[in-house]
């Protein structure tokens, strides 16, 4: 039983923690060092794992080789902005079928989900016309667009749950104080949601940014994010190992350093005491 | 001003009947207890009254304006709820002044009326803290705070004590009854404990499966039900109800006596009986009886008596205080 644990289970279990851990962790920690080795280190056989000559020059290469701030400028302006305008429609879409669904509420949310079903190729050559005919190619406010709609089942669907959990008699009390639909949803369901909102938030722009099949297929440079930074090294005279590690790591870091200041904010549940 | 009239509602989810048409009229200033056993639908009609349903058919008027199509926000009546429903997020502070800003007044304005509000409920000294922080009874307060300060037309109460221990449900009652002195504002009150719904209303509406059943003063409801559903409701322990000879006897099919009401030998009476149970509360005894011929007995004798399990006594029920019900349930004129 949990309560009869001794400490050699807890050690086990701990250890056993640890490996997982280690092992979902392993192929960041190997482009890691895979970035500062030389391109010769990079392939060869057996692999080396701590002990080869650290250099710093792919960093440099990279830099010199594409203008890294640009793509990083697109991908937090890409990823941040199509996730608040998509927040922004999400919210009162969640709050209608959480707190006033009607006998279709559940099919709208199957078929919202379903769109997630189709794979994106599918659609690939309507959407690459339209985009070449409304002059949206390499543009950001047309790649946001498709980002903001690939995200917008997800931010709905987990809202909703996050939604329910939420007693409604506190948005009855809220409007029996005389607060209007948009003064509810502002002032009482939006706070007491923040955690979920925020861990809903982190989730959509994780996916924004790594989102890689619209992102390359309808960018070429003025707006295209990290993910086309990476596969750029990917030239057709070879793969770079190194080289693209560097590009990697620098294309994960920024969104690794997020994910891991904002954990504690996740889990912190606010709507203890509300009720009862 | 705070009048409510109810006018033929009817409400119903899903085809299912809540609500079966009711006529009510409450006055304004007085303290109105909506009672009945669960599924009586005396929740659905006050969530009607405030607005948060919307009727099937029906109106509502309040102060004599018909408020059918009007939403919550703008009907004037405050509600305080049985979960509480305070906002976990804001102050208790924040929590008394939320009506307040939503209805645009000055900050200063707020910050004196919330001051007030607190002073009246003793909870000055918490006006910082959270929700989390309180005590049920604190938050109990904080959520009839937050229905003061906007000096409603009519304080909705649903159930609000029932998640309070016993002690502290008798100390909030008389805090109610006292706000009630105090504001003289219309209140109507829903529960399911008809010792809450004597001891607090002016009036006791009881609804039975969506229909009002009886309106009066409670002594009107303890000394004249109108029916066999009021006489069980109403008082404890439930009134005796007895059928047989001695109901027909007297012209009806049922015969009701309350516990209190019954003469009580050891020689000779109407209802031979046998003590099966004693309960001695000091200031009451309570017997549990059983009669041959007419079935079980409740007896309640004021102070001590010496009567215990197995001894054999006489019950008669006092003349003038029987009541009589006809086959269909209804009190008989008498």
């Amino acid at each position: 039983m949990a309560l009869k644990q001794t400490a050699g289970k807890r050690i086990a279990m701990t250890a056993a923690a640890w490996l997982v851990g280690f092992l979902i962790f392993f192929p960041i920690l190997w482009t890691f060092l895979t970035s500062f080795k030389s391109e010769l280190d990079a392939f060869s056989i057996p692999p080396k794992f701590l002990f080869f000559h650290w250099t710093a020059e792919n960093y440099f290469e990279v830099q010199s080789r594409s203008n890294y701030l640009l793509f990083a400028y697109n991908s937090i302006v890409l990823s941040v902005g199509a996730n608040v305008v998509a927040l922004l429609i999400a919210v009162p879409a969640a709050w209608s079928m959480a707190f006033a669904p009607t006998k279709r509420t559940k099919d709208l949310l199957m078929w919202m989900l379903s769109t997630k079903m189709m794979p994106g190729v599918g659609v690939l050559v309507p959407i690459y016309l339209l985009f070449r005919d409304l002059h949206l190619l390499d543009n950001r406010l047309g790649i946001g667009f498709v980002l903001m709609m690939l995200n917008l089942p997800i931010l709905i669907w987990m809202l909703y749950t996050y939604f329910k959990e939420i007693p409604v008699d506190i948005l009855e009390a809220a409007r029996m104080d005389g607060a209007s639909l948009v003064n509810e949803i502002i002032y009482v369901l939006t706070p007491m949601a923040i955690p979920g909102i925020a861990s809903t938030m982190l989730l959509a722009i994780i996916l924004s940014w790594n989102e890689a099949f619209w992102t390359l297929n309808l960018t070429t440079s003025n707006a295209a994010p990290l993910t086309a930074f990476i596969a750029s090294y990917s030239a057709p005279e070879g793969l770079f190992w190194a080289k693209l590690s560097a590009a990697s790591t620098l294309a994960i870091a920024p969104i690794l350093i997020l994910g891991w200041f904002s954990q504690k904010q996740l889990v912190r549940g606010l709507t203890f005491g509300a009720v009862k | 001003m705070g009048s409510i009239q109810l006018v033929n509602v009817r409400k119903e989810f899903g085809g299912v009947k809540v609500i079966n048409g009711v006529d009510l009229k409450i006055e304004d200033g007085s303290f109105t207890v909506f009672v009945g056993p669960s599924g009586c639908g005396k929740s659905t009609l006050l969530r009607l009254i405030a607005g948060l349903e919307d009727v099937s058919s029906g109106q509502v008027l309040i102060d004599g304006l018909d408020m059918t199509k009007v939403g919550p926000a703008k009907r004037g009546l405050a509600m305080v709820f049985q979960s509480y429903a305070l906002y976990p997020h804001m102050s208790v502070r924040g929590n008394i002044a939320f009506a307040l800003k939503m209805a645009k007044q000055p900050a200063d304005v707020i910050e004196q009326k919330v001051r007030k509000a607190a002073g009246i409920l003793n909870l000055t000294d918490y006006l910082d803290r959270k929700p989390r922080q309180l005590s049920g009874g604190q938050r109990q307060r904080v959520a009839i705070g937050r229905a003061i300060v906007r000096e409603p037309k009519a304080f909705l109460f649903d159930e609000p004590l029932s998640n309070l221990d016993a002690a502290l449900r008798v100390q909030m009652r008389l805090e109610i009854g006292d706000l009630h002195q105090k504001l003289k504002t219309t209140m109507i009150y829903v529960t399911h404990d008809q010792v809450e719904a004597m001891t607090m209303a002016d009036r006791i509406v009881v609804l039975e499966k969506g229909e009002v059943a009886q309106v009066g003063s409670p002594l009107e409801l303890y000394n004249k039900p109108n029916g066999l559903f009021v006489a069980r409701f109403i008082g404890s322990p439930t009134m005796n109800l007895v059928t047989g000879p001695s109901a027909t006897r007297r012209g009806a099919t049922t015969l009701g006596v309350r516990p209190e009401h019954v003469d009580l030998s050891t020689t000779a009476g109407e209802w031979p009986a046998q003590v099966l149970h004693a309960e001695h509360l000091g200031s009451d005894t309570f017997l549990y009886a059983q009669a041959e011929g007419v079935g079980a007995l409740t007896i309640r004798l004021a102070g001590e008596a010496s009567l215990r399990a197995g001894d054999r006594i006489f019950v008669t029920p006092q003349e003038s205080r029987i009541h009589l019900f006809d086959e269909q349930g209804k009190a008989k004129a008498q």
